[in-house]
């Protein structure tokens, strides 16, 4: 959201903004996974966009984000351009990665988004190290690392855990516990509590609503301030339910591990109900109509923008330039 | 001439990295004390802060030194065992090599993972023994392995310089090596650029990391009936082919003796190339440790496993067309 439009807004309409915004942009994705425009499918965001808009709307812009699988919405909430955004899920040289990382690896370095991350849990030790350089260089920058309830039995994220509450270091560990490990219910996969985990190596936690952006934005702000003032890391768990698939595919595989009430009832409180509320139905309406517009250019950007050139597959391999010799590069 | 040794080089080129830019810094287990010899005093003359013990979490400060390069430092890890590097597989060949690709150049992981005491310690058996460069040459990462003590300096300097991730494995074999150096004329060695150690007319032998010595010592005792070529890569990936192709114009012939496993290893890579590109006028062979080897503990097995002198002897007389010496 560029400055101008962010000041026509209150915090509370901004938060409705960024859900709105990530809401919407996945349904538009979804349209164009089945529409064969992105290849390879999403995973879809939609219900817990209150997380990751209360999160980033505590944070400053040069704090640093590692996001997970299902990333849009804290890429998009941390400020990634939605028209690059497009691009890039859409396989477009204008796209924030050039068309290199996809819906998994949307990245936006320049904006601290150190990348959306296909390996479950693999960005808490990267946030750690990235928390430790800040502190090193003498920043008061503190990193957040995005994770879901899967990544709690990874043993990289508990490493982290124990790396970061031994050094103090600036991370905010923000678990979204929407209830499934792709089909797997938390209740089969996580012995004793996610916050319990936290609590043995020392580092404070709590469990909030997930589908309030405000409480996710206050708790947020009150573990980002100790951390930037040397308190050391924190865990939020925030409670929310993922509306939809784990991943488009779900559509073709016909899968099936909840059932139909139980997906009514997770529906039935909707972030964005909840904050619209809030903020009355005439200024919702303005940013709705404002969300389509931006959308919709982006959507155009992206669809419009050129297809990379295959000869180029392997340009960006190494940050050098190095490139594999002529002849072994495929259809150069 | 000052003698310098393996380890002392490794040492001097972390002294002179950490002096020289600030963002160097060492992550690993052991390195404020220094178990491998080579983080010895670094510590007390560059601080905790950037000398750091990490706790036994490899996976975890593997990618800590990724989120820290990701931010502008540039950590070297010093791993005390090579097979740890299969524990840490998916931290570097899935995290910090694919994220320039990935992110479509915005990232760049300028870490070093330095693996002393690479190969086999005679005696310390089936996981703590193994040589993986050619995996993580197979997955496309810079990786080195330098011969000798003065390529040992050079080749850490520029691996810590680089702004890709480069893994560096020294072998224990060459631990003890010395060297006559003048310590003044140290500097860095570029990667992917190889050397012919000893030149010959009559056959090319490609050895790698203490191999080398092997190779020199086999064509010093064949030089009244063959003229060998030795070349060292010394860096493994991104390998200079060119550098072989004129070694092999020269020879027409070619043995590769490498420490690792036959099976889609590196040998293989280097045989296989040079039938589909070079003219060879004998068919190439190749010395290695066997399919799928894992070091045996008891000293005789453990050797039987490795490549050895006498058969790279044979594999040399074989190409030759010379008669194999009776034993």
């Amino acid at each position: 959201m560029s400055d101008a439009m962010s000041e026509q807004y209150s915090t509370r309409e901004r938060l409705y903004r960024t859900m709105r915004l990530i809401r919407r942009f996945e349904e538009f994705c979804i349209k164009l996974v089945r529409s064969g425009e992105i290849a390879g499918g999403i995973h879809p965001y939609i219900g817990q966009e209150a997380i990751a808009a209360g999160v980033c709307a505590a944070l400053r812009p040069d704090d640093y984000i590692t996001s997970t699988h299902r990333g849009h919405g804290h890429v998009l909430a941390k400020g990634a351009d939605p028209a690059g955004m497009m691009a890039e899920l859409t396989g477009r040289v204008t796209g924030l990665n050039k068309g290199r990382g996809g819906s998994m690896h949307a990245a936006d370095v320049s904006l601290g988004i150190l990348g959306a991350n296909g390996i479950v849990g693999a960005g808490a030790p990267i946030a750690a190290g990235a928390a430790w350089a800040a502190t090193r260089a003498g920043e008061d920058r503190i990193a957040v690392s995005f994770f879901g309830d899967g990544a709690v039995s990874q043993g990289v994220v508990l490493e982290s855990f124990n790396l970061a509450a031994l050094w103090q270091l600036p991370v905010l560990f923000v678990c979204e516990n929407n209830g499934y490990a792709s089909t797997l219910t938390v209740d089969n996969a996580v012995a004793g509590t996610i916050v319990g985990r936290a609590a043995a190596f020392g580092i404070p936690a709590a469990r909030i609503d997930g589908t309030d952006a405000e409480a996710v934005m206050a708790a947020t702000r009150e573990y980002a301030d100790r951390a930037r003032s040397g308190g050391g890391p924190a865990l939020l768990e925030c409670a929310a339910y993922r509306f939809d698939a784990h991943h488009t595919w779900e559509h073709k595989s016909f899968v099936r591990y909840r059932t139909r009430e139980e997906v009514a009832e997770g529906r039935s409180r909707d972030p964005l109900l909840v904050q619209a509320e809030l903020i009355g139905s005439e200024t919702c309406e303005r940013i709705d109509r404002e969300v389509e517009e931006v959308l919709e250019s982006a959507r155009q950007f992206a669809l419009e923008s050129p297809k990379p050139d295959p000869a180029d597959a392997l340009d960006h391999l190494y940050a050098t330039g190095l490139r594999p010799r002529a002849g072994v590069t495929a259809h150069a | 001439m000052p003698k310098l040794s393996y380890l002392g080089a490794l040492s001097k080129a972390l002294n002179d990295e950490l002096a020289r830019d600030p963002s160097v810094c060492v992550f690993g287990e052991d390195v404020r004390v220094g178990v491998a010899n080579i983080t010895k005093g670094l510590v007390e003359q560059f601080g905790p802060q950037r000398i750091v013990d990490m706790p036994l979490s490899e996976q975890a400060f593997t990618s800590f030194a990724t989120g820290a390069a990701l931010v502008g430092q540039r950590p070297v890890i010093e791993f005390q065992i090579p097979s740890l590097l299969f524990l840490v597989f998916e931290q570097i060949a899935n995290q910090a090599h694919k994220f320039s690709l990935m992110t479509g150049g915005q990232a760049k992981v300028p870490v070093t993972y330095l693996v002393p005491g690479s190969g086999s310690r005679v005696g310390w058996a089936g996981q703590h023994s193994d040589q993986p460069y050619g995996l993580f040459a197979h997955v496309g990462l810079k990786t080195v392995v330098p011969s000798t003590p003065s390529d040992a300096y050079g080749l850490l300097v520029s691996a810590i310089r680089d702004d890709d991730p480069v893994v560096v494995l020294t072998p224990a074999a060459s631990s003890t090596d010395r060297e006559d150096v003048d310590p003044a004329e140290l500097g860095p060695v570029p990667l992917g650029v190889g050397r012919v150690v000893r030149p010959g007319s009559d056959i090319t032998v490609v050895a790698v990391g203490h191999l080398v010595q092997e190779a020199v010592a086999v064509a010093d005792e064949l030089a009244s009936e063959v003229s060998v070529e030795v070349f060292d890569p010394r860096t493994v990936y991104p390998f200079d082919w060119a550098g072989l192709a004129a070694s092999v114009g020269r020879t027409g012939r070619l043995v590769v003796i490498d420490d690792t496993n036959r099976f889609c290893g590196f040998a293989a890579e280097i045989v296989s190339t040079a039938a589909e590109e070079l003219t060879l006028t004998a068919p190439p062979r190749r010395v290695t440790r066997p399919d799928g080897t894992v070091l045996p503990f008891a000293l005789e097995l453990d050797r039987a496993a490795q490549p050895h002198r006498d058969q790279l002897m044979d594999a040399v007389r074989g190409v030759c067309g010379l008669a194999r010496k009776d034993p």
